[in-house]
């Protein structure tokens, strides 16, 4: 199962303060299975069914480029955190 | 106190390729040094008109009312356009589709201010007319009347309870999403207006433990101004409105897509309305991702009956009316045992986003810990509104000012400990596995290499001697970024291919992109001709930033390369009436596995395609993830002037991971161009207010950037750690360059003067000032 790390806005909008092991072979279907233990948080993480835009996922150290379609493997690590620009 | 696993300063890379890694001619060269080269400003399309920008005198003000009569009455003026000509937009932020977050309605009323002006320059009314002059004049003429409020420009100051508010529907919002803050439905009551647009916090383990467990504690304060981006070639705009209700915009940006979709949804007109031409580019570093005068240039070409207007702003324009990054004051407070090791660290960021939210607080809090593996951290973000103009990406956003607090109080805790700095920072160096503050953990990374090759590196083995000397080591991060790209080659009869790709060259990246594709097709990089696309002709490309392009763009034409070489294959079998799978394409040659007689170069493949089935164009479109974290280290020397506080550099090397360093030399130049920004930034540059709010130096007279003649050699040293992502191991070089120099020249001002400065900058009278303070 993915260890998936909970984020500030995650946090205030469960109360839960850890990382969580959760089923899925991709983002959409971690974040599901999210939402059955923590109803309410796809609201922080979803929009129109993709990633909430100035949102990126980082899985395993890598940011991913494909939102909600990122696969995720046995064992990894899933983090939501700010989208980041560049100049 | 590293392992010793390789020489000094010799590239890490151990795989030698034939055209990347070599300093090939750059292909903009002649036309950029005979002047044939085309920028923003050399448009001149048939009947086209002048447009100038009334902006706000004022840094606060509501605006009563606006008279434009006159200005209309005036002959040869055209047109004139005020905020009411525009669509009202909301301020739910939109996603466009392609990953660019906005907030429409703070984004439209920063282009052309509606009920208040939240900022001196900013933009009030445009005209058009039939010469510079009489739209100059016509400016004269329009009566604005004000209701002047306070204004407010630091960030600490714009969050006291009686700060002056400048939006009075603006929310708070606790995101680590970077969203362009929030806005009710309704004038929100006194006692809940706030120019607070988000705050934030990552927390990791435990920092009251982690501080309990320190045997040295260091707490440090800084503050920097807002500085502006400097690049030489001021925006110009230039827009036809067709009476087909088609645009064609020609600009100076970082990305001719992101001009289309913004001035799309200022609009309110459909993307696919609007085709944008990307012009060649003086200078962006940042400032030319979002759009300012486009719209206005529209609209005033819509009014003008289909005219094609152009805009070309002044640098005192420049200044007053375009992004500067963030004025920021920074909080830390950092812990090691006595061994050397960093325990925790805690810190609060407040950054000034100027007149709309938005300041890059969120990577500059993502990036201050990243080069130090650090058990236990608290860290929290404030962005916060000020009377300046909205903040806009500056080379690594975030992370220089968020990095000078770091690396100063770095440096004091090594001294304080009696550590060399440069062990301190290899004891606590962030490597593969190490989790960063906000949560990930990196993958493949370089910093540890870097710290090697400075130690190795001549001058940090070389003596500084003499008074008022001082050597300053510091360190940097930025996490580099990535994004959709496009890219079409198409092979020409004669052997060569011309490439149509999406990303604006704003640092040489059609070289570096071209190099790639050379080196899968194993053909000369003369052979490959180059172009940007219009938004017409390309897919869609992301705007040139986050130290991307050679990246995204060079997995799109490396990916493009791999088509052609498919496509030559299958085209071959053909020819030779064999199979695929007996045909290989190797070193620019297609051959077949076992008869010898069947081969052909890649030059006589292309003098058939015609004739056995037509062209072959190798496109590709991608969106790369994990481009690569970069981290460099920096060594600088410095002497200062005890009877005018100058600080003259005399040296200055800076050491950076590049993973594959595609065109050396490019790299070298954004390597050098990133610190001569930075010693700017720690020296020189501010933006200097008057009670007012008024810029007092918004020209480059006053502004002092450094030029060649106040720096010397600017040594680089270039580390290979390959970017597992990345076919030939490319990171991000341009940013990370520049996060470094202001905390190397504290700590060695620190060394020359015995007084540690931690405001920016550090400019003569506050040098002296210290030295003052010191006896």
């Amino acid at each position: 199962m993915a260890s998936v790390w909970f984020n500030q806005e995650m946090r205030e909008t469960t109360g839960f303060t850890g990382t969580v092991e959760v089923e899925g072979k991709n983002i959409r279907t971690v974040i599901a299975n999210l939402e059955i233990q923590f109803p309410g948080i796809s609201e922080v993480l979803i929009y129109e069914d993709d990633i909430m835009p100035g949102l990126s996922v980082i899985i395993d150290g890598n940011i991913g480029s494909i939102g909600v379609l990122e696969k995720v493997n046995e064992n990894s690590e899933v983090h939501f955190l700010p989208a980041l620009g560049g100049g | 106190m590293l392992k010793p696993d390789y020489k000094s300063n010799i590239i890490l890379s151990e795989t030698e390729y034939d055209t990347v890694g070599k300093r090939v001619k750059r292909y903009d060269a002649t036309d950029k040094v005979t002047g044939a080269a085309n920028y923003s400003g050399d448009v001149h399309p048939a009947g086209y008109i002048h447009g100038k920008i009334l902006r706000s005198p004022h840094a606060h003000a509501k605006i009563i009312k606006i008279d434009t009569s006159k200005a209309l009455e005036l002959p040869g003026v055209v047109a004139v356009v005020t905020s009411e000509d525009f669509p009202v937009l909301n301020g739910l932020a939109v996603d466009l589709g392609e990953g660019a977050m906005q907030n429409p309605m703070f984004l439209s009323n920063f282009c052309i201010a509606k009920d208040k002006v939240l900022f001196k320059g900013h933009a009030v009314a445009g005209v058009s007319a039939t010469s510079k002059l009489i739209a100059e004049q016509a400016l004269n003429l329009i009566e604005v009347e004000y209701e002047v409020l306070k204004p407010v420009m630091r960030p600490e100051e714009a969050i006291k309870p009686d700060a002056p508010i400048l939006h009075d529907r603006l929310v708070t919002i606790n995101s680590t999403t970077i969203r362009a803050g929030g806005v009710s439905a309704d004038e929100l009551p006194k006692d809940k207006q706030t120019n607070l647009a988000n705050k934030f916090e990552f927390a990791l383990g435990d920092v009251e433990k982690g501080f309990k467990d320190a045997d040295v504690i260091v707490e440090k304060e800084t503050k920097t101004e807002a500085v502006h981006q400097g690049y030489i070639e001021p925006q110009t705009s230039t827009v036809r409105w067709g009476s087909d209700g088609y645009l064609t915009m020609w600009t100076s940006s970082q990305g001719h897509f992101a001009m289309r979709d913004l001035t799309a949804m200022l609009l309110g007109i459909p993307q696919s309305k609007i085709k944008s031409i990307q012009m060649e580019i003086g200078g962006g570093f940042g400032g030319k991702t979002i759009v300012y005068s486009e719209p206005i240039a529209a609209m005033l070409s819509k009014k003008s009956g289909g005219s094609p207007v152009k805009i070309t702003l002044n640098r005192t324009e420049v200044f007053e009316g375009t992004g500067p990054t963030s004025a920021t004051n920074v909080k830390i407070k950092l812990g090691a045992k006595s061994n050397g090791k960093i325990t925790a660290v805690q810190a609060k960021l407040y950054y000034g986003s100027g007149a709309f939210p938005g300041s890059p607080v969120l990577p500059g809090a993502r990036c201050m810990t990243a080069p130090y593996d650090i058990p236990n951290a608290h860290i929290e973000g404030y962005d916060i509104c000020t009377n300046l103009p909205k903040s806009t990406a500056y080379r690594a956003p975030g992370s220089p000012t968020a990095s000078f607090a770091m690396e100063i109080a770095v440096d004091e805790l090594a001294e304080k400990l009696g550590i060399e700095p440069l062990e301190f920072r290899a004891i606590n160096g962030s490597k593969e596995g190490t989790r960063q503050a906000s949560g990930p953990v990196f993958g493949k990374i370089g910093f540890l290499e870097t710290l090697q090759a400075a130690k190795d590196h001549e001058h940090y083995k070389s003596k500084l001697e003499g008074p008022y000397r001082g050597r300053g080591i510091a360190s940097g991060f930025w996490f580099n970024g990535s994004g959709p790209s496009s890219a079409i080659a198409s092979v020409t009869a004669d052997g060569t291919i011309n490439l149509v790709e999406g990303s604006p060259d704003i640092g040489g990246s059609r070289t570096a992109v071209s190099m790639q594709l050379a080196e899968v097709l194993g053909i000369d990089a003369t052979n490959i001709k180059p172009s940007i696309g219009d938004t017409d002709t390309i897919g869609f490309t992301s705007v040139t930033g986050g130290s991307g392009v050679a990246f995204k763009t060079g997995i799109a034409c490396y990916e493009a390369g791999l088509d052609i070489k498919r496509q030559m294959v299958e085209r071959a079998a053909k020819i030779w009436d064999v199979e695929t799978s007996d045909v290989e394409y190797e070193n620019g040659e297609i051959k077949h596995s076992s008869d010898s007689q069947l081969r052909m170069t890649f030059k006589e493949m292309a003098g058939k395609l015609n004739a056995t089935g037509g062209p072959i164009i190798g496109r590709a479109a991608v969106s790369p993830g994990s481009p690569g974290n970069a981290f460099a280290t920096h060594i600088v020397d410095v002497e200062v002037d005890p009877g005018t506080g100058k600080v003259t550099i005399l040296r200055y090397t800076s050491v950076q991971d590049a993973g594959k360093a595609i065109h050396p030399t490019y790299v070298e130049g954004q390597m050098q161009g990133g610190v001569a920004q930075g010693i700017g930034w720690a020296l020189n540059e501010e933006y200097f207010y008057n009670d007012e709010g008024k810029m007092m130096n918004a020209s480059f007279l006053d502004y002092r950037m450094p030029t060649a003649l106040d720096l010397p050699m600017l040594d680089t040293v270039i580390v290979e750690v390959a970017n597992p992502s990345h076919p030939y191991g490319v990171r991000g070089v341009g940013e990370v360059c520049i996060v470094p120099p202001l905390a190397a020249l504290s700590n060695a001002i620190k060394q020359a003067i015995g007084t540690r400065l931690t405001q920016l900058p550090m400019n003569p009278a506050r040098v002296l000032e210290a030295i003052d303070n010191n006896k």
